[in-house]
Order: C-alpha cells, then structure tokens, then sequence
C-alpha cells in the first residue's frame, strides 16, 4: 500500500510539472499585456511615459526571457512564494488565504450534500424502483445533470430571492461571524455547486443498486431470512458505493470548475472569482497558482478515491 | 417417518415481455423427516423456481400464482415474502444452498460477518457466542484452521472451500429442511464426491432433510431415497430410488437414464441422447409437453391434455398415457 501511494505521489509530481508548463505558456500566448491592462484604470494612463511601463514590467519581471520566467516562477514556489499579483500588487499567497476559505466552505459542503444526499436518493429509488419517489425523483436527476449552473443560480436568486424574499441574494459572510446569515447566505450557491453531484451520484447509486440487487449474495442475503434493511445497508450498500465514489472523486472537479460560474452570479469573494477577474486581467500568476491549487486538489482527492476501493472492496490490493 | 413440508399444486410463472412462462406449473411433492429426496430434471424445467418459490424467493417478473406449502402445519405461502413469519424460516427452519459457490457469498463481509449474522438473528446468540459457533460449523464441515480462516474474504477460498462455508451457513441454524439447489455443479468432479458426502454426513448429524435439485441422475442415486423427475415445470415421474433406477416407467426418464453410462451393463451398448429439445414454456400446447420427443406415443397423447399423475404400485407414480412396462426391459434400463 505504500509503495503504492509512493508511486501515485511521483505520477501526481509529473503531472504537476505538466501543469506548471502548459497554464505558464498558454497565459503567455493570450493577446495582450497586464502591465497596460493594469495601468489604463488609473487616472494618469495617458500621460504615462513608456519607461514607466517598461519600469512596471521590469517590477514583475516580465521583461526577462520567457524561460527565466518560469525557472524564477517555480523556484519561487518550492520557497513557498507564488509572487506578486499584477493587478492587486498583493503576495499571491496572501491573496488565496483570503480566497481559499470560503471556496472550501461552499466546496465542501457541496460534496458533502451531493454525496451524502445523492447516494441515499439513488438507494431510495434503487429499493423502491417503479414506486411513486423513483417516479418523482429520477426524472428530477436529468433536470440536475443538464441544467446550467449559472442559468439554476439566476432562477434561484428570482424565485427565493427577489420574488420570496427568503434568503439573501448574494454576498458572503463568515460562518465565524454570523452563523445564521452565513448559512442563508450560502444555501443557494452551495445548492448550485452540488446539483450536478446530487443528480450524478443518484442516478450512478440508483444504477449500481439495481445491479446489485440481482446477483448471487443478495438472494443468499435473503435467504438467511434477513430484513429489508440489514440486507440493503449491510449487503447492498458497500457493494454498490465503488462506482459511486470514482463519481464523487470527478464531482470534485466539477465543484471546482462550478465555484468559478456560482461565486460570480452570488458574488461571493472566492477563489473562483478572483480566477475569473485574474484571467480577464491576465494576471499571470494569480491564474497560475490557482490552476496549481485546484490541479493538487483533484490530484490528491483521486488519490483518496484509489485507496477508497481497497477499503470497500477487499479483493483490491495494491501492492 | 412424520411428513414435514408438503407441497401441493404449486405454480409459479413469469410475466415476461414474450408471454408468460409457466416455470412451475402445479407441482406436488413432499419430503419426510430426515429423508433425503432428489428433484431431477433438464435446465429450465423449473426445479430451482419450484425451491425457491417454497422460500418465497421469488422476485419480480416471477409470480406465485397458486399452490400451497404446507410446512409444520401452516401454508407458507400465506405470509408475505418478506414478512416477519416468512423471515423466521428462512435460513432457520429451511436454508438453503446455492448453484454457485463463486458468487453467493458477498465479497466485501468476511466469512465471519456472513455466518454469524444468521446465529444472531435467529438464535439469538451474542456475537462472541455466534464467532466460536461459526468456527465449530466451518471444522465441522472440512475447513482446516478455521480459527485463523474465519476472517478472510470469500476471494480467499476456492470454490469448493466456499461451497462447504455455504454448507457451515445453511447448517448454522439447525434447520429441519436443507435444500441443496445444484450444490455441486459449479465445482469439480472430486470436490463434487466429497461435498455431498459431507452433505449427507451433515444432515445425519443435525437429522435435517434433503432436498437435492440437480440435472444429475448420478448424484441423486447414491444418496437420495425418493426421486422426481420433472419435465416442462411439472413432475413426470416420482418414486423410489429403486423404482426410478431399476424400472423406470416415464419415457422421459428412461430416455434419461438411456444417455448415463453404467457399471453394471454389458459391453458395447450405445449411449442414446433424447431427441429433440425441451419445449418453449411460452404458449405450450395443452398436450404432454414431451409428445414431440416422445418415442411410445399413442393416439391418445395427441387427443388428451397433460396426463395426471398415476399410480403404479407403492410410491411409483408416473404421468404418461402410454404402456411403457413391456419395453422398458430393454437394455437401457437393462
């Protein structure tokens, strides 16, 4: 087993490295320059002398060579500094602790809810196939895999926002502030993030039941005179959850990819917005770290998701 | 011996998209104390459907249509399937084992998990109680160190080893019935020999009976006392090991015993397959669903419904219009 985390941390290395190059280079291929970008919101952008550009991207180092660029860039991150922000002119590591905690609050209650929920809707279903809730709530699931999350946040804000008036249309605040505000703040953007998951993993649970539910053992199951329950929990669940859990370890991406569309219609200062301001503003690396942070995390919740099988199926080992 | 389980006019079907299948169709049988019976017949005559219909295992499109399974004085198929009545059976009055040992135990519970949760459930037993129990029942059955093999995985086991654990299990509760559903064709020739004799120690030692299915006319002959024979969902012939053996009466079952080699016969006699195939259960003609296999039709197997069950003399019963007794002593059935 440890060899075999061993090996998957190298794999996760390489792949880190291909990361780094290819979100370093395609920024640098986009049209245009950050230091003007930055400039031309102040006041004195006509009257500003070219040395001073040339000064400004001398200040971030973008007048070096392209290669020295990136050496400098990942240099700096094994000394834990991920640079200068173009358009903040903050420490970027600075910036994403600023960020990072409240995209990880919404995130994680998203893959919670959508496992938690998702799994237990797909069981329900499963176990109580053609009866009036698989009736209600598989149709339901099609809805929650195809609707866009910008278009369900925008209905979500008319509906219970405007029209309701029962919860605040956007902003965020501090759990650690005000518990009650936050979590009415938060209900319909971690709604949104985790839809997607919600209606995947019901439809993958409600599927791996079925299938589940006609092989040998559960007959076997049944034939021991066990109850409905001792047989689903106990003999169904466990061996239902594998394709179950390489859903949820995608369903991190999406969330991810999410966060960027949902913290922007809530308004909500997370890493996702400032990953879209960055781009616009082509903040080199602002985008770069955060594509770095996001890439480690599927790495890592991937990892967790292979090691997962071993613990469900004792018939995978990894040697 | 007293009767235990007493099966009358059973009849299951399956409302498939084609038609419906009568997979078991008025079926009766019965089986003493501590007897051993033997339910022969093709693949898909419905001889499993008929056993798992007695535990009411029958899921959806199958259906129970009629029928009753007298067993300790209450028909068993008044309760609900999965009601608390039905559930006390299974497992503790009947278990059951099934066809295939590499599928039929679940593969993320340890043999420990499986075997113990029918003690606890129906004896009651504490969970160190049940643990030392199932130990008992996995040496008992032929596992060597079962102590220290008790918490593998069943992917730990080869396929006879697991199907002695399905044994442990059915044994587990002492129940008075055993139904062993083709207990040994999944496995090989020498594990097959030695899992039934193991069976037929075990339910000696816990005085259950026997119910063996198997499309096998050798397995049941060494160990079963009475046999039958079913053909197209219904029994065709019933008797005694002796009877069935020495002078079979159904054409089907002669034709059965045609295609077994023997021991006892002389040299040179030729194997004879039955012609033909078993009939589709969708649609089948009201006739003897045999007839267009059948080498002793008569004028009336064309004109007449199913024959009933007929008795010859002491158990022989036999559903066949036809005189078969004079050919019969042809070599086949020597």
């Amino acid at each position: 087993m440890t060899t075999y985390i061993i090996r998957r941390l190298i794999q996760a290395l390489v792949v880190l490295i291909l990361v780094t190059l290819i979100v370093f280079f395609v920024m640098r291929l986009l049209p245009g320059d950050p230091v003007l970008i930055y400039v031309a919101q102040t006041a004195e952008f006509e009257a500003m002398p070219p040395e001073t550009l040339d000064r400004l991207r001398a200040e971030f180092g973008l007048d070096k060579h392209i290669m020295v660029q990136y050496a400098n860039w990942v240099a700096g991150i094994f000394r834990g500094d991920f640079g200068t922000s173009i358009f903040y002119r903050e420490d970027v590591g600075t910036l994403m602790l600023e960020r990072f905690p409240i995209t990880i609050h919404l995130g994680f209650l998203a893959v919670i809810i959508g496992a938690v929920f998702g799994a237990l809707a797909g069981m329900l279903t499963a176990v109580r196939r053609g009866k009036w809730l698989d009736k209600t709530v598989t149709p339901l699931t099609y809805g929650g895999l195809t609707i866009p999350v910008f278009l369900l946040g925008i209905l979500l804000i008319y509906a219970f926002g405007v029209k309701l008036g029962w919860l605040p249309i956007s902003g965020y605040t501090s759990p650690l502030d005000d518990f009650w505000l936050s979590t009415r703040q938060v209900i319909m953007p971690v709604f949104c993030l985790a839809v997607f998951g919600l209606a995947a993993n019901a439809r993958q649970m409600r599927s791996s039941m079925l299938e589940v539910t006609r092989q040998d053992y559960i007959r076997t199951a049944w034939a021991k005179g066990l109850g409905e329950r001792v047989v689903v929990m106990r003999h169904m669940l466990k061996n239902s959850l594998i394709p179950v859990i390489t859903l949820m370890g995608v369903g991190v991406s999406i969330i991810l990819g999410g966060s960027v569309l949902v913290e922007r219609v809530f308004a909500i200062p997370g890493v996702g917005s400032l990953f879209v301001s960055s781009i616009f503003g082509q903040d080199y690396v602002v985008v770069q770290a955060i594509t770095l942070v996001f890439a480690v995390i599927i790495l890592m919740v991937n990892l967790i998701v292979d090691i997962s099988y071993a613990w469900l199926d004792p018939r995978i080992r990894y040697g | 011996m007293a009767e235990l389980l007493k099966v009358e006019n059973l009849k299951t079907q399956f409302n498939t998209e084609g038609g419906v299948v009568k997979a078991v169709d008025g079926i009766s049988y019965h089986i003493d104390e501590q007897e051993i019976i033997g339910l022969v017949g093709e693949s898909g005559c419905g001889k499993s459907v008929s056993q798992l219909s007695v535990m009411q295992l029958i899921s959806t499109p199958g259906e129970i249509v009629g029928g009753e399974v007298i067993f300790e004085g209450q028909d068993l198929l008044k309760y609900k399937a999965h009601g608390s009545e039905m559930r006390s059976i299974r497992g503790a009055k009947i278990a059951i084992i099934f066809q295939e040992p590499m599928t039929s135990l679940n593969p993320v519970l340890t043999i420990n998990q499986q075997l113990t949760e029918m003690l606890e459930l129906h004896l009651k037993m504490s969970k160190k109680a049940a643990r030392e129990r199932a130990i008992e029942l996995l040496s008992m059955v032929g596992i060597p160190s079962a102590k220290s093999r008790i918490d593998d995985y069943p992917h730990q086991f080869s396929g006879g080893m697991r199907q002695r654990v399905m044994i442990a299990m059915a044994l587990s509760c002492s129940p008075k019935i055993i139904i062993a559903d083709e207990p040994t064709t999944a496995v090989d020739v020498t594990t097959q020999a030695q899992l039934l004799e193991l069976m037929k120690d075990m339910v000696e030692r816990f005085k259950t009976s026997l119910v063996i299915v198997t499309h096998n006319l050798g397995v049941v002959a060494r160990y079963a006392q009475r046999i039958y024979i079913m053909y197209a969902g219904r029994i065709v012939e019933e008797g005694t090991t002796k009877d069935i053996f020495g002078k079979p009466r159904h054409p089907y079952t002669i034709g059965l015993l045609k295609c077994i080699p023997r021991l006892d016969e002389e040299e040179g006699r030729k194997l004879v397959p039955i012609e033909g195939l078993p009939p589709n259960l969708i649609n089948m003609p009201p006739t003897c669903a045999f007839l267009p296999r059948c080498s002793y039709k008569v004028g009336r197997c064309f004109q007449e419904s199913w024959p009933p069950l007929k008795h010859l003399h002491g158990q022989h019963y036999i559903s066949c219009y036809a005189n078969t007794e004079e050919r019969t002593s042809e070599p086949a059935a020597r």
